[in-house]
């Protein structure tokens, strides 16, 4: 069915595309809230890629039994069952990153890029294309958080990758420190929402810049 | 319209129901999984965290295991209870933790630990929470900067009392450049929370723990 092509392509809806934070603009709270260093932002993005594509592959595997009218409170269960059991682990195998992304592991249960892709695409799919889809959305959310995590930590800390220890371990590192201290408006609020702000401008500009090439020579040469 | 409840909706109900269970058995099976090592975690995390206050004393035991709660109305600083940690080394009493909260930061309460040894001097200060301006009033803050540290080994017989302030009210501590209320509120409660101490030592020793009451 899906062959490998069918994979990439998917990969490529899910993180360029179709990219789930930075076209379909879903789940900007967690986006905008923990994107302060390049560490934060894909660990959220990890936990919420787990939690999509366990709760696609659930959804697609209870499809037969959902009816219209419980598929809501269906999804609820097992996207809330599957956050809290995310939180637990993190707290347990990364009490660092857990404790610093605090509040919102347990509010993945509000990101609403998880309802979409069940509703969407998990419950009219086969178990492995949703799974495919879980990991090409998730993954597209994660490397987001991640870019804009870097970015917003190079502007505002002047350092890059502090505190990986965070995700593997070891003694705390203060990661590639380049200046003391930097552009302090990056890490506060309003740097994220202009952050977000310029990676969606420079995808749309790309994007345009693609699609002007692609344009038959005909037209271009009209005049 | 029927409002009966047809087989169809039994079948909902019951779905729903199995679902339910499944979901709880994957709560459950996970959180007995992880529960022995979010309890470490949090022991180490907690032990990581009152060390700092606790520098140059030799103590036993598990930190958490003697603590009591001290209920308002009280006069420490802040109008919340406050959580004491305290540390025995040999069963004599060899230092006190506090967990205050300034309450006239520059935005909001900065909540401290404060730790006093056995002779009434500060064993150490450090800001858990705040919401501070950065660059400035964080300072405060150990990770920032070694403000914080001034206070080691200060009581209230070294400065006085009346020189519990920051240099630009007479006082004897540092003020951080273009913050004064944050320093001002920090020493406040920290001093506070020495006259505290000193009026009440054999009460904040002689509570039972609430870990050993339970």
């Amino acid at each position: 069915m899906s062959s490998d092509t069918g994979i990439l392509n998917r990969l490529r809806t899910g993180i360029w595309e179709d990219n789930p934070g930075l076209v379909q603009l879903l789940g900007l709270c967690p986006l905008l809230a923990v994107t302060t260093t390049f560490v934060n932002g894909v660990g959220l993005g990890i936990a919420t890629l787990l939690v999509l594509t366990c709760s696609n592959v659930l959804v697609s595997a209870t499809r037969r039994l959902i009816r219209a009218e419980i598929r809501i409170p269906m999804y609820v269960l097992i996207i809330s069952s599957l956050v809290t059991c995310i939180e637990m682990i993190f707290l347990a195998w990364f009490p660092s990153l857990g404790r610093s992304l605090g509040i919102f592991i347990p509010l993945i249960v509000t990101n609403c890029a998880i309802v979409a892709r069940a509703e969407v695409f998990a419950s009219r799919n086969s178990v492995s294309a949703s799974f495919i889809d879980g990991i090409a959305m998730g993954a597209g959310f994660a490397v987001l958080l991640g870019t804009i995590g870097a970015f917003r930590e190079l502007i505002g800390k002047g350092s890059i990758m502090s505190r990986l220890d965070m995700l593997f371990g070891g003694e705390p590192m203060s990661g590639l420190v380049l200046v003391d201290g930097g552009f302090l408006l990056a890490i506060l609020p309003p740097g994220a929402f202009i952050s977000l702000g310029l990676f969606v401008a420079a995808k749309n500009a790309l994007d345009r810049r693609k699609q002007q090439t692609n344009r038959p020579i005909s037209s271009n040469t009209l005049r | 319209m029927q409002t009966e409840a047809t087989p169809s909706t039994w079948t909902s109900g019951l779905i729903l129901a199995g679902l339910a269970a499944v979901c709880t058995a994957l709560v459950a099976v996970t959180h007995s999984r992880t529960a022995p090592r979010i309890a470490a975690n949090e022991q180490a995390y907690l032990e990581q965290s009152l060390k700092p206050v606790l520098q140059g004393i030799e103590y036993d035991g598990n930190l958490s295991e003697s603590t009591i709660t001290i209920l308002p109305p009280h006069e420490l600083p802040g109008d919340e209870d406050v959580p004491v940690y305290r540390v025995y080394a040999d069963g004599a009493p060899v230092a006190a933790l506090f967990v205050v909260r300034a309450m006239d930061g520059f935005s909001g309460p900065i909540r401290l630990l404060v730790g006093i040894d056995a002779g009434g001097s500060i064993s150490g200060v450090r800001v858990l929470e705040h919401r501070e301006t950065p660059g400035l009033g964080d300072l405060i803050d150990a990770d920032k900067s070694d403000w914080i540290r001034q206070f080691n080994g200060k009581s209230l017989a070294s400065p006085p009392v009346a020189a519990w302030t920051i240099k630009r009210d007479g006082g004897e501590f540092d003020q951080l450049t273009g913050a004064s209320i944050t320093p001002r509120s920090v020493i406040k409660a920290i001093r506070e929370t020495l006259v505290y101490y000193d009026k009440n030592r054999e009460d904040v020793f002689a509570v039972e723990a609430e870990a050993k009451a339970q």
